[in-house]
Formats: structure tokens, C-alpha cells, sequence
């Protein structure tokens, strides 16, 4: 006799310890440690640690692995960890203009204050398989000296000039915006709209970027300037009356630097499209930068005519971890409504064959 | 890492059940109505009842009782992974009886048997906005809702009634609250939409993904939309449960072999369970209950 489905319960408890095995794989092999992930894969551990809102290398490297390398259940899970953390305050804005430089390139000027710094990127590599790296010894790069002076924000430069929109003053008495602590409310001010982008999909926020460079919400932009590297992170005690330094995270910042013909009011300047993001994440930051800009049409009065340009098209769907959900939820059982809808389309058949028999009797 | 280990009772801490209390509050005092609210990252996907859990979570105590249900079962996959979940993080008491739960949470059912003063049934809520697939835009639909402006549901019901000779939502029917708000039912049945009509139950209903919240207190006015010439109407199975013989109940089709062999039984498991302790048995059915 059949009994409507039994045994969930154990059918959970064994689906994880199957899981458990698969994940550790062949015991002969050994078990990866979180120091060779954040070490070899270190650029999934940034977009864990991206993705996933919260900045800890070690975490991130255990979610990867926890994870079995899959990349959106690794930043669920650091995410499902981070919404447990007590909020202590907000830090004081960082200020990249500070950054200790790895890589630092501008597609606007050929030289610039503070130079052009290739830094570690795939940029120039062939992608030709390397057998040789799988134990091959690695040389130690070539190190410069670090430098005393800063290297300005291209974007900085533009403006003494005029020529780039001014960066907004913000109102220091507003609350800071936060995603993870009031409910979205259409339409966003841009600083949830940044948060929003920042931890959005890297792929969603590629393809819409994508598009606005194939004409849909063209932007005419520029690589004003990309930099990677290291910025304090300060936190403001209010018993001790000043800023303390809670120590450094690595950050990769594009300015995209886009067309604007000017109005009435502004003559005509460049306008900003701006991309942050935990760690080495140049294509993400390329991308968030791209979709900034595109959903900033309404402030300088363009059409919005295109996806990217519809905040609450591109906001409500660039969290991968609610699009996964929502997504493969269609996998729990439906069985209840499905009966519904077979028991309305049964009816409707043996109407539609009266119907027609009746019509074939006249 | 051993901070990873440390979590509150029922895991959200205690000032985000402040805040989600605060809006289930005010979902009370405004029935139907969609609050917002701050909805957090749970340790389960979004769309498998990461809202459900965060009510649940937040009206919790240590002397509750719970039961979880998905289409009706108390053993479906999720439910079990849900109800272990508050088991482990709130170490409370649970049951698969509904007469005995002061909150059970559901997806896509409401239990057969009444439920009475004192218990709570949490729905498990994917798309609250009732409106959302006749407009996808939440600046819209909150507009619409504001202005009590509900003509579009009833073009959608009417051209139902034009193309297939009867409205044609069978599941998450819209209903009317307090004369006031249309809200989702969640996607239950519409089976199950008279039975939320003056209950003497709280129903609360978590939309995670979407950051909703909204609730029916006791004995509130729940109406089903209809129209005077096609009066809303519930589904009617032919037959009687084939373990329990119960009839007036919502069934789940069961196919049997590939020549087109089914059996329809309760999709109430305890319903059906109670039933057949009690003696009642069905075309197909055994004396003892076969586990």
C-alpha cells in the first residue's frame, strides 16, 4: 500500500551524510586547509567575502569550502553568519584617495600623478593551460619601493577643473543608509543603491553592464581610473572624542567616467559612475560602475528606456542569494496547488468535449 | 571560530524579533495590510519559508508548541528541516497534532480540523503583493492599495470569466479583509480561503525575500472576490479519501502505475491520521495506520 510521502526525517539525515562524503571526496586525498584556499583560490575567498557582505578572509574560505567550491551557496552561507553579528556602528567613510596601491590603472590619461601600476592581473597573460604551475617553483616577484606621495583619484583631478560632477555633499547629521536593516523602499537614495550593487551578483551586474555598452542605456563610458589595495578602516568612539583605526581591508574601486552634454542648470561635464568592492574583484567593481551610472538616468534627465536603467528592475533582482531561493524553491513539493490546476483543467477538457460532441450531434 | 556556534533562542537576536514583533503589530491593527519590514538572511534559502521562520522565530517562546506543515504534511522534506530547525535553536516542544500546537507554521494548506482561540497559523508567504503579477511595480501597487483601487483584480477575474466561463485561480485566491485591504492568501488552495473567514485564530503571514509581513486577527472578515452571477466557489472531489473515507476535505492525487491507476488521499496528514485511529477507513485503506 502506498502511503503519501513517509520519511523525510531520515531522508534529510542521510541526503547530508551523503553530502558530508562527497564534499571531503577521496580520503586518500588530503583535506584542504582554509590557509591553502585563502592563499591559492584567494580571489573566490573576495568575492565570498564580496558577495557576502562581510569581511573575513578566514570565513570566506571556510564557506568555499564548506560549500564544495560552489559560489553563491559559500556567500549564502557567509551571509546566513554575518546577519547574526551585533551592530556595533558605522565606520567613517574610507578614504581611497589613502590607499596603499597594488594596481592602479587609468584608460583616460596616459600618464598621470602616481602613476600607472599593472599590478597582479591577468590582463596580459596568455590563456595558454600552464601544466608547469601545478609544482612548479614560483619566483618572488619584483617589489618596488613604497612611495610617500599619494596618488590622487583621477576623478579628483577632473574636478578641480570642472570638468567632472562634484562628488555631493552629503548632509553629515543623515543616517547612513542600510540594506540589511530597513526594508528597500522604491525609489532609493544612492547610497543604498551603491550597498544594493555592491553585494548584487557579479554575473547579473556583468550582463546588464554589457548591455548598456550594446546600446541599451548607452553611457559613453571611460575606465577613469581602477585601484586595488589596502585603506584604513576607522571607527568613531564617542567616549574617546576621535577616530580609532580598527586596521586595513583590501578594496577594489573603479570611477567610470561617462558622458554628459549638460541642461539648463549644469554645463556640460562628465558625470560619475562608481564601483567598491571587498578584496580583487576588478570585474565586479568594472561592472558595478557600469550599472551605477545607468541607474542614475533619471537625475540627469535621460530616458529610462533600458533594463539597467530601472532601479527597481536591477535592484530587486541582483541579490543572488534571493534569486537562488526563489528559484530553486520551485523545487519543494507544489503538489497541493498542482492538484488545483488539475482539477481545473480536467474540467475545462470535459466541458470542451461536450461541447464539441455536442456541436458534432448538430 | 567558536563564535560561530553561539545563537540566540530561536537564532535571531533579540532586538530583530523586537523589530519584527513591531511589525507583526501593526500588521494586527492594519488586517491585510503589507508591512515592511527588515527581513534578515535566515540559514535556509529565501522561498522556503524564510518569512514563516522569522514570524515564528519572533512569537516564540519556551512553552509553545510547534507543528509544521507543507501541503498539508507534517513529513514533507522542508516541514522536517523547519520544524528540526526550531527543535535545535529553540529546543521547544512539537507536535504533529493540530489540536495540541499553539503555533504551526504552513506552506500551501490550512489544517481541516478548526483552529481555536490561543493558536497561531504562520504562513509561509512567496509573493505577498496580490497585485504583482497584474503589476510588477511596488511603487504601483502600493499606490493602488492606498487608493483602495482594486478594478484591475476584478478586469483579471472578469476576463477569466470571459475566456474559460469561470474565474480561473485555483490557488492563492485574492480575499478581501475587513472590507478594506485585497490581500494573497499565500498559495494555498482556494479550498482552504473560507476557512480564514472569522477564525478564531491568528494568522500571520512572513514573506522573507520580499520584506512583508501582514496578519488576519481573530475573528476578522476574510471574503473570497466574486462576482453576483459567478459566486466564489470552492473545489469538490468526486471521491472520498481512499485511507480515511473522509470527504469535504482536500485531497492530494496519488498515481498509482503507469496505465493511469490513482488513489486521492488527505493531504491533511493528521487529519487523515486522526481518522483512521479513530476507525474511519477508506476504499483502499487498512485497519492499523501503515507507517
Amino acid at each position: 500500500m502506498y502511503v503519501a510521502v513517509k520519511g523525510g526525517e531520515a531522508a534529510i539525515a542521510n541526503a547530508h551524510a551523503l553530502l558530508a562524503d562527497r564534499r571531503r571526496g577521496d580520503r586518500s586525498v588530503p583535506a584542504l586547509r582554509l590557509d591553502q584556499i585563502m592563499e591559492q583560490l584567494g580571489l573566490a575567498v573576495d568575492r565570498a567575502m564580496g558577495e557576502g557582505s562581510l569581511y573575513d578572509r578566514e570565513l570566506a574560505a571556510l564557506a568555499l569550502v564548506q560549500a564544495r567550491g560552489d559560489l553563491i551557496e559559500a556567500i549564502f552561507l557567509v551571509r546566513a553568519y554575518r546577519t547574526t553579528l551585533p551592530r556595533f556602528g558605522y565606520s567613517l567613510p574610507i578614504d581611497t584617495g589613502a590607499m596603499l596601491i597594488e594596481r592602479r590603472i587609468s584608460a583616460t590619461f596616459k600618464d598621470l600623478p602616481g602613476g600607472q601600476m599593472l599590478g597582479p592581473t591577468f590582463d596580459y597573460t596568455h590563456r595558454l593551460l600552464d601544466a608547469a604551475i601545478v609544482d612548479g617553483e614560483v619566483p618572488a616577484p619584483v617589489m618596488r619601493e613604497a612611495e610617500e606621495a599619494q596618488a590622487p583619484r583621477v576623478t579628483d583631478l577632473l574636478g578641480r577643473q570642472g570638468l567632472m560632477e562634484p562628488d555631493g555633499e552629503t548632509d553629515p547629521a543623515r543616517a547612513v543608509g542600510d540594506l540589511t536593516r530597513e526594508p528597500l523602499d522604491f525609489p532609493l537614495d544612492r547610497d543604498l543603491r551603491l550597498q544594493a550593487l555592491a553585494r548584487g551578483d557579479e554575473g547579473f551586474l556583468l550582463a546588464l553592464g554589457y548591455s548598456t555598452q550594446r546600446g541599451y542605456g548607452r553611457s559613453h563610458p571611460f575606465v577613469g581610473e581602477i585601484r586595488i589595495g589596502e585603506v584604513a578602516v576607522e571607527f568613531d568612539v564617542p567616549e574617546l572624542g576621535f577616530a580609532v583605526s580598527l586596521g586595513r581591508i583590501r578594496v577594489t574601486e573603479c570611477q567610470m567616467v561617462n558622458q554628459f552634454k549638460g541642461s539648463a542648470k549644469v554645463p556640460p561635464q562628465f558625470t560619475r559612475g562608481y564601483g567598491l568592492v571587498f578584496g580583487q574583484a576588478e570585474r565586479k567593481a568594472m561592472a558595478m560602475s557600469l550599472v551605477d551610472r545607468a541607474l542614475r538616468a533619471k537625475e540627469f534627465g535621460e530616458d529610462v528606456v533600458a533594463p539597467a536603467q530601472d532601479e527597481e528592475f536591477v535592484i530587486s533582482h541582483s541579490d543572488n542569494v534571493q534569486a537562488t531561493g526563489f528559484v530553486e524553491h520551485l523545487k519543494l513539493p507544489h503538489y497541493v496547488d498542482f492538484q488545483a490546476e488539475l482539477d481545473l483543467i480536467r474540467r475545462m477538457r470535459a466541458e470542451h468535449e461536450a461541447a464539441a460532441m455536442q456541436e458534432a450531434a448538430e | 571560530m567558536n563564535a560561530t556556534a553561539q545563537y540566540n533562542f530561536a537564532y535571531l537576536d533579540e532586538q530583530t524579533k523586537r523589530m519584527i514583533r513591531r511589525a507583526i503589530l501593526k500588521a494586527i491593527a492594519i488586517p491585510g495590510y503589507q508591512v515592511p519590514f527588515s527581513s534578515r538572511e535566515m540559514p535556509m534559502p529565501y522561498g522556503w519559508g524564510t518569512g514563516g521562520v522569522q514570524v515564528t522565530a519572533s512569537i516564540i517562546g519556551p512553552d509553545d508548541v510547534l507543528k509544521v506543515i507543507d501541503q498539508g504534511a507534517d513529513d514533507t522534506t522542508n516541514a522536517v528541516s523547519i520544524r528540526a530547525f526550531f527543535a535545535k535553536v529553540a529546543q521547544v516542544a512539537t507536535t504533529t497534532h493540530t489540536g495540541e500546537a499553539t503555533i504551526i507554521q504552513t506552506r500551501h494548506r490550512i489544517p481541516e480540523r478548526a483552529l481555536g482561540p490561543g493558536q497561531t497559523l504562520v504562513y509561509q508567504v512567496p509573493i505577498p503583493e496580490p497585485l504583482r503579477f497584474l503589476e510588477p511595480r511596488e511603487t504601483e501597487t502600493r499606490k493602488m492599495h492606498a487608493l483602495e483601487e482594486y478594478g484591475l483584480m476584478h478586469v483579471k477575474l472578469y476576463e477569466d470569466i470571459a475566456r474559460h466561463g469561470r474565474i480561473a485561480t485555483t490557488y492563492a485566491y485574492p480575499v478581501k479583509v475587513e472590507g478594506r485591504y485585497v490581500m494573497d492568501p499565500s498559495p494555498t488552495p482556494k479550498f482552504d480561503n473560507p476557512k480564514m473567514h472569522m477564525s478564531e485564530a491568528l494568522q500571520l503571514f512572513g514573506a522573507g525575500r520580499e520584506h512583508r509581513i501582514y496578519a488576519v486577527p481573530p475573528h476578522t472578515e476574510v471574503v473570497s472576490l466574486d462576482f453576483e452571477d459567478h459566486p466564489f466557489a470552492i473545489q469538490h472531489f468526486e471521491e472520498p479519501c481512499a485511507l480515511c473515507g473522509a470527504e469535504q476535505v482536500y485531497l492530494d492525487e496519488v498515481i498509482l502505475d503507469d496505465a493511469g491507476g490513482h488513489m486521492y488521499v488527505c493531504s491533511d496528514t493528521d487529519n487523515c491520521e486522526t481518522r483512521r485511529a479513530a476507525g474511519h477507513v477508506g476504499a483502499l485503506g487498512v485497519r492499523e495506520a501503515a507507517e
